[in-house]
């Protein structure tokens, strides 16, 4: 006797293949829908801003009449921003992950530091701006200056680059590290000759990665109070500023049709700008591309 | 005997090589000796060993110091806050009206239910799409397409939040209102929509990662027996790759909660407790925002409000995160 | 000229060290060594004497401890977390296990060739002048001659003397071993620590590092570990037998492979199991 009816089996077979193609499909449209979006989302923006962006438009200071109006405050305070957030942010990441990964035991301790880690970097952007506001704004009196917005936005990105430089140092072999300290070199001189230069293509993708995220956030330095629309230029890190996506908030803000075109060119000028960067990233990623 | 004499030859051979470059010097050394000389003339080396990991581990504290720096602020301030506000108004009042002098009301149900209101919808949007995406990518796609999907992708998720707001509040909100009449200019419908966009990709390639490192025997033995891809990918692979995926969707609805640019631009600033999507809502990042930009004093109940709000957005996120996490460790898969 | 009687010199120590074979001296003694990884004991009552300017094999099945033991040597054991010992090893009549002997010291002395070639991925250059280095020599006209002169010790200078900046991991796998032993040399170690040198190779680089293991052997110390028999009996003076964390036997190598004095060496070596 035979427990399976071989021609039921095959009548099954074609809904069932329909189905696979059909469901084939619709995964395929879904993930199309991601390209869709962005495809119509640069070419909005493209077409809103374009009209406005030339040089007059990166050179001017910020104004009431749109056709008078640029983002040279904005641009520069971004410049500005990066300046202060690449080094603390670097040095706090790459210290840090050197540290876990080199130095501490796996004990508790760095069993914490580490789940601290992931859990700071799920944070809300807007509560590290609550967090720079008391702290930075506040009680050092720093006031809304480039040092205390760039220390909120390097605590902010810090997560992003400790998990990219861990993950490059760990990827370090270790047979690198027995072979300079089988020539007696101390641990220092291993970390700093053999495993950095190994790890520094990967730790630099991580930061240019961490810095994009940095210039494009909005919320906590809304919350730090950053002027909206500013028009002069900072001289040093202790000075008021703004930036290019506090100027673009700015200007979608505004009900008047022009401003959002204004927005839309300042857009584009931010994603140029990230672009750039991403670039970078990806161009050493290529050039140092490992080898063992 | 043969080998014997090569030996000695070479042998030979290296003894010249090393006089001869010893000889060729302009005074014979030995790399031993120098070693020794350096060692002697300098001493800090040995405590640069001894500094070093003790700063490294400075900057590892700072990570730690920003966790309790958070948890310290929002407390410290809320505290201040619930000095003047009872806890009980805050947590069960119906209305959130912090602005009116007189009748000022700070129950924070609006404010949550305005948050509520967009996760879901970017929920709605995202899970299905970014699901669907990341089982095409890892189990249809072929190995080009899936190299330059995924790098798009992560494109889509690197855009800043500001530009989605802007693309929610000039693009989206006027289709949205032309297949809707009665939908508001601020409404809940717009910025959830486009945060889901947002978080679609996140969803994506974290589910693609989990589902991807699902051994291929498993396929292999599921296709042995005539399942077509589509019964692999819903009945194998998905199964296995269950608790990646379902911590994927769990961090990107706390991405969502947390998100405030978007519904800042798109979502109004009218706290209303109704599961009305049509209609301007506030959200608690929204709040914050209007609070930060306008002229609430230092010191005012107002300022110390946002504190309050920013503390239970806080604690929602943490929650969610710590969720992600517990699921991705417990039901961790062992292949 | 010069060359001939260079030739003669050697050719008449070659002589004595036949002839008189006067004693050497010791450069290891180890005695009682015990290490535990955790609870696991992988050494046990370890006595070994293992003498200057000759080669001495240590054989054994995998998991014998004979890897723990070399790795020991120059500590590089204490990188495994959890690792304890007992006993002593006096290197040059001094314990490397005292509280004062820094183990940077010690590896200075003792260089190590490891199981897999694994040259820094840097210029074959860097990698020799690497040792010099960190140990303070910067001088450019020097570290240029302890390059060439560690690349000519080890057999590779001619292969590599056109491309000395380019990377190392453009070199095949005998020759980047060949590589780490020049990095080895450029220090001029006392003694040289060599992990199954030839485990990854194939068999003509297997047999370059062989030859070349023949000619250090006239200026260093060398201790290999191997799992190759042939290996043992082709290039050492001294073979130790280990088995289980023990020293089974230790003996001349003629000796161990021709007359052994204990029935599991004589059924490891006629290979009966291993």
């Amino acid at each position: 006797m035979r427990l399976i009816d071989h021609a039921k089996v095959v009548n099954n077979m074609k809904p069932r293949i329909l189905k696979n193609i059909f469901f084939k499909g619709v995964f395929f449209a879904a993930t199309m829908f991601g390209l869709l979006v962005l495809g119509i989302l640069l070419y909005r923006i493209l077409t809103q801003g374009i009209g406005y962006l030339d040089l007059q438009f990166l050179q001017s200071l910020p104004s009431r009449k749109p056709e008078m109006a640029g983002v040279k405050t904005a641009l520069i305070g971004t410049i500005w921003l990066m300046v202060v957030v690449a080094p603390v942010s670097l040095l706090l990441g790459v210290g840090t992950a050197i540290y876990l990964e080199e130095y501490a035991r796996k004990n508790q301790f760095t069993n914490f530091i580490q789940i601290n880690i992931s859990n700071l970097a799920g944070v809300p952007s807007i509560v590290f701006g609550l967090l720079g506001l008391t702290v930075f704004v506040r009680a050092l009196a720093l006031g809304t200056s480039v040092l205390a917005a760039g220390l909120t936005m390097s605590l902010l990105v810090l997560p992003i680059i400790i998990v990219a430089s861990q993950e490059a140092i760990r990827s370090v072999p270790n047979d690198l590290r027995q072979a300079s300290f089988g020539m007696g070199a101390t641990k220092w001189q291993t970390i700093l000759r053999v495993v950095m230069p190994a790890a520094i293509p990967g730790i630099l993708t991580g930061g240019i990665l961490a810095l994009s995220r940095a210039i494009g956030e909005t919320a906590p330095l809304v919350v730090l109070g950053l002027p909206l629309f500013l028009a002069f230029l900072p001289k040093s890190v202790f000075d008021m500023f703004t930036v290019l996506p506090m100027q673009i908030y700015n200007w979608t803000g505004r009900p008047q049709e022009e401003f959002h075109a204004l927005a839309a060119a300042g857009i584009i000028v931010l994603l140029i700008l990230l672009i750039f960067m991403n670039s970078i990233a990806v161009f050493i990623r290529n050039k140092f591309q490992k080898r063992y | 005997m043969r080998s014997a004499r090569r030996a000695s030859h070479l042998a030979m051979r290296m003894k010249g090589v090393l006089t001869l470059a010893i000889q060729n010097s302009p005074k014979s050394f030995s790399v031993q000796e120098m070693i020794a000389a350096k060692k002697q003339k300098k001493g800090p080396s040995s405590s640069i060993e001894k500094i070093v990991p003790f700063l490294l581990l400075l900057t590892a504290i700072v990570s730690v110091l920003t966790t309790l720096g958070i948890v310290f602020t929002l407390i410290v301030e809320t505290f201040t806050f619930f000095g003047r506000i009872p806890l009980q108004e805050f947590l069960t009042a119906q209305k959130w009206y912090p602005f009116s002098e007189t009748q000022g009301s700070y129950g924070i149900l609006p404010l949550v239910s305005g948050t509520l209101k967009v996760t879901l919808i970017a929920a709605i949007v995202a899970v299905p799409i970014g699901l669907a995406s990341a089982i095409f990518l890892s189990e249809y796609a072929s190995d080009r397409t899936r190299r330059i999907i995924k790098p798009i992708l992560e494109v889509l998720a690197g855009i800043p939040t500001i530009v989605y707001g802007f693309f929610a509040l000039t693009f989206v909100t006027p289709i949205l209102r032309e297949i809707i009449p009665t939908l508001e200019i601020f409404n809940a419908l717009s910025p959830g929509i486009v945060i889901g966009i947002m978080i679609t990709p996140m969803i994506a390639s974290l589910s693609e990662d989990s589902m991807s490192s699902v051994p291929n025997s498993m396929r292999e033995g599921a296709l042995a027996l005539g399942s077509t891809k589509f019964e692999v990918s819903l009945k194998v692979v998905l199964p296995a790759a269950v608790s990646g995926v379902v911590a994927s969707i769990v961090l990107a609805i706390s991405r969502a909660i947390g998100e405030t640019m978007i519904v800042a631009v798109a979502g109004g600033s009218t706290p209303n407790l109704n599961w009305d999507i049509t209609s301007s809502i506030q959200t608690m990042t929204a709040y914050i925002v209007q609070v930060s930009q306008g002229d609430a004093g230092y010191g005012t109940t107002i300022y110390y409000s946002i504190y309050a709000v920013g503390f239970t957005l806080f604690v929602f996120t943490l929650i969610m995160n710590l969720l992600a996490q517990f699921i991705a460790r417990r039901f961790r898969e062992e292949y | 000229m010069t060359a001939t009687i260079e030739k003669q010199k050697v050719l008449e120590k070659q002589g004595d060290n036949k002839s008189s074979k006067q004693p050497k001296d010791i450069v290891y003694k180890t005695s009682e060594l015990n290490l535990w990884y955790g609870e696991i004991q992988a050494l046990k009552n370890i006595d070994l004497d293992i003498y200057e300017k000759e080669v001495t094999a240590i054989i054994g099945p995998s998991g014998c401890g004979k890897s723990t033991y070399i790795k020991t040597l120059n500590r590089m054991i204490e990188l495994v977390p959890g690792v304890k010992t007992s006993g002593e090893i006096a290197y040059r009549g001094r314990n490397i296990f005292d509280k004062s002997y820094g183990v940077e010291e010690l590896r200075t002395k003792v260089g190590m060739v490891f199981q897999k070639p694994n040259p820094f991925p840097k210029s074959i250059y860097e990698n020799v002048a690497y040792g010099p280095k960190i140990h303070g020599i910067r001088a450019k006209k020097i570290l240029d001659e302890i390059v060439e002169k560690s690349l000519r010790g080890a057999a590779i200078w001619d292969e590599v003397k056109d491309r000395l900046n380019q990377n190392a991991y453009g070199l095949s796998g005998g020759q980047q071993q060949r590589l780490c032993i020049a990095r080895c040399l450029a220090i001029e170690p006392d003694v040289i620590l060599m992990d199954e040198p030839t485990s990854a190779l194939d068999p003509i680089s297997t047999l370059k590092v062989e030859e070349l293991v023949q000619e250090l052997k006239e200026e260093f110390s060398i201790i290999i570990v191997t799992h190759n028999m042939q290996q043992a009996a082709r290039i050492s003076d001294k073979t130790a037998f280990f088995l289980n964390g023990e020293v089974v036997e230790f003996a001349e190598t003629d000796k161990i492979f021709s007359t052994p004095s204990d029935k599991r060496t004589e059924d490891y070596i006629t290979g009966r199991f291993g």
